[in-house]
């Protein structure tokens, strides 16, 4: 890969404390993104995707701290910044639009003054300037007569629209990386679309990087470049998008696409994964995944596989790729059914 | 997006803007809530009488509420003396019109004084909790275990009594009070999604508490703060009537309570008169607070 990476991170460990016991929420995610593309992390509820993507801004609570790893941004390692600086960064650099567009802004601002707030934090706009700005800003989004919406307030507007003036702030000081936190999981389907249409068009307008992350495959598919795939607070795949539905490594992946449904194959019934994702609480010795993956053997109960890098810039956390394999030299871990 | 949906865009605010400014339309939705609770009205309408009063009132009166007449002492209630007068012919109307002005204001001077101190400590220990909010916490406890007029009496007899010491000894078991219900509320705030949303923007802790948490919970605050001016007042008419607050010739309204002691039975009206007004007073901002509450609630809407 010759592109310039803007965002390197390696081998970030963020663990929780209650009382003595250490929670390890994210425990070795490691992946990069190149500028100006989008990368999607995909995974199930508490696999580690929002603790990473917090972890990058430095919000995670307060008994949370990154333990271990890098996070070089533009060659900055951002777990080494101080508080003052880390902030200069947030909104300004790195901006995060979140989940729940019902309760990301504040109940008593108009919309307006909440997308000014990012301005004048960072580049103490004048409010004349400032409004201008605001105008411009959610023009930008789509939202229509922005000169009476600025002074709307958020219960006045709709799930869509909301979601809309979320993203307008993320980009009032021009980012250089989006964050978006499963942007689209409370909206409508049609909303939906429109948002990602709408991230997408941004994102080549401004020349943004942006990460994604959703749980779901289809957001994946339509957005992003790169894919890293997180189960129990690790990366065990990091793809090409085009390869990952092509060429999927990793056992757990391969699950989440049988457990998709599909518009070009005729599938009677959906294949889900068996069982639970393991409680962060008492993660599986070995391999994560063992517990649940058909393939599973005596190496991958007893001993954690390392994130292996090929030489197509792919990554893959699992035993059968590695020369220790125990199992069927033979073995596919692809569903031959499911692969046209 | 469509012209056509622009359109209907453009006419739905239009319609939205014929409706008056937003704050006006809150006010006049909290005062339809407010007016389903009578008795909350009829308090804010006391309030409002009782203020007016204080202000106006001594304006009007003709005369000098510390004024002597032997020649009228302890009459009842007359054409000429509407409450009567007292030991030294005072005219009891008079002192209790210049009196309610000095007794509001110790109670809403000491509430907003505590109240601000109160607000403060309980949003710095409910916003960065751990060790900082277990020492203020553990403090205010120690406060709220003396009984309030318990801790006044003390700390007026080291400060010495004067209208300002009383506004400083009230205020001090207001704080507590404030910090525990500031607290509470900062918490439940804290860990909404905008507040990390103004983190995730860049926003300092100063920021975000003066600006984003500190408006969202204004509600208790004021809930809070109007029903303790009730006790404020009763607290500051408490200590002037044990000789520890005004002292006479004030016409404050425990001072004059306290001169009506003696002749309770032989001129009632000297005693009956200023208790009427305290208990108006505290009446007034207990019922207003409480029908406040409901109206604030955004649960009862």
């Amino acid at each position: 890969m010759k592109e310039e990476i803007i965002l390197e991170v390696s081998d970030l460990r963020t663990s929780f404390f209650d009382e003595d016991f250490e929670i390890k929420a994210v425990d070795g995610v490691s992946f990069e993104l190149p500028k100006g593309k989008t990368l999607g992390i995909v995974g199930e509820s508490g696999s580690g995707k929002s603790i990473t993507a917090l972890s990058i801004l430095r919000l995670i609570a307060k008994n949370g701290k990154v333990v271990g790893g890098e996070i070089l941004f533009n060659g900055k390692d951002l777990t080494k910044l101080s508080e003052r600086e880390i902030r200069d960064i947030r909104g300004n650099d790195i901006s995060m639009i979140f989940q729940e567009p019902m309760t990301s802004l504040n109940p008593v601002y108009t919309i307006g003054k909440q997308i000014y707030e990012a301005l004048k934090v960072h580049q103490g706009m004048d409010k004349k300037e400032g409004d201008k700005r605001v105008v411009e800003l959610l023009e930008l989004v789509g939202i229509p007569s922005p000169k009476q919406r600025m002074k709307q307030y958020p219960h006045e507007l709709s799930g869509g629209m909301r979601q809309r003036v979320m993203i307008a702030m993320a980009l009032a000081c021009n980012p250089k990386l989006l964050i978006a936190d499963e942007p689209t999981t409370a909206l409508d389907v049609t909303i939906q679309a429109q948002i990602l249409d709408l991230i997408n068009d941004l994102q080549e307008e401004l020349g943004m990087s942006v990460i994604m992350i959703t749980h779901d495959l289809g957001v994946v598919a339509e957005t992003c470049d790169y894919v890293a795939v997180m189960y129990g607070g690790q990366v065990v795949e990091y793809q090409e998008v085009k390869e990952l539905f092509k060429n999927p490594k990793h056992p757990y992946t391969v699950g989440l696409l049988n457990s998709m449904p599909r518009h070009d194959v005729d599938v009677d019934e959906l294949e889900p994964i068996k069982g639970n994702v393991p409680s962060v609480r008492n993660m599986p010795k070995g391999c994560r995944f063992a517990p649940r993956c058909p393939f599973a053997t005596e190496l991958c109960v007893t001993e954690l596989p390392e994130l292996d890098r090929k030489e197509d810039g792919s990554e893959v956390r699992c035993w059968i790729y590695s020369d220790r394999w125990d199992g069927d030299p033979e073995v596919s871990v692809r569903n031959e059914e499911r692969t046209t | 997006m469509s012209s056509q949906q622009s359109q209907q865009d453009k006419e739905y605010l239009a319609e939205q803007s014929t409706k008056g400014s937003l704050f006006w339309n809150n006010f006049k939705e909290f005062y339809k809530r407010l007016a389903k609770n009578k008795t909350a009205l009829i308090g804010g309408y006391l309030i409002l009488f009782l203020i007016i009063v204080a202000i106006v009132g001594p304006y009007i009166t003709t005369t000098d509420p510390s004024q002597v007449d032997y020649a009228v002492k302890l009459e009842g209630p007359s054409a000429e003396h509407w409450f009567g007068t007292d030991h030294h012919g005072r005219d009891i109307f008079t002192r209790i019109i210049h009196g309610l002005g000095i007794t509001m204001i110790i109670g809403v001077a000491s509430t907003i004084l505590g109240g601000i101190v109160g607000i403060l400590l309980g949003i710095i220990s409910g916003y960065y909790g751990g060790r900082i909010d277990t020492i203020i916490m553990r403090f205010m406890d120690i406060l709220l275990a003396f009984p309030g007029i318990l801790l006044a009496l003390a700390l007026i007899s080291i400060l010495g009594a004067s209208r300002q010491n009383v506004i400083i000894a009230i205020a001090l078991f207001a704080v507590p009070t404030f910090a525990r219900i500031v607290r509470g509320s900062t918490l439940s705030v804290k860990n909404l999604e905008y507040i990390d949303a103004m983190k995730a923007l860049g926003a300092s802790d100063i920021r975000i508490i003066s600006l984003h948490i500190l408006p969202n919970i204004l509600s208790p605050i004021i809930v809070q703060g109007s029903v303790f001016i009730a006790s404020a007042v009763l607290s500051a008419s408490g200590l002037s009537f044990l000789g520890l607050g005004e002292q006479p010739p004030s016409p404050e309204l425990g001072a004059l309570l306290s001169d009506g002691r003696d002749f309770i039975w032989d001129a009632g009206h000297i005693a009956f008169f200023p208790g009427l007004f305290i208990m108006l007073i505290v009446l007034a901002f207990n019922v207003f607070g409480d029908g406040l509450r409901d109206a604030l609630d955004p649960k009862m809407k």
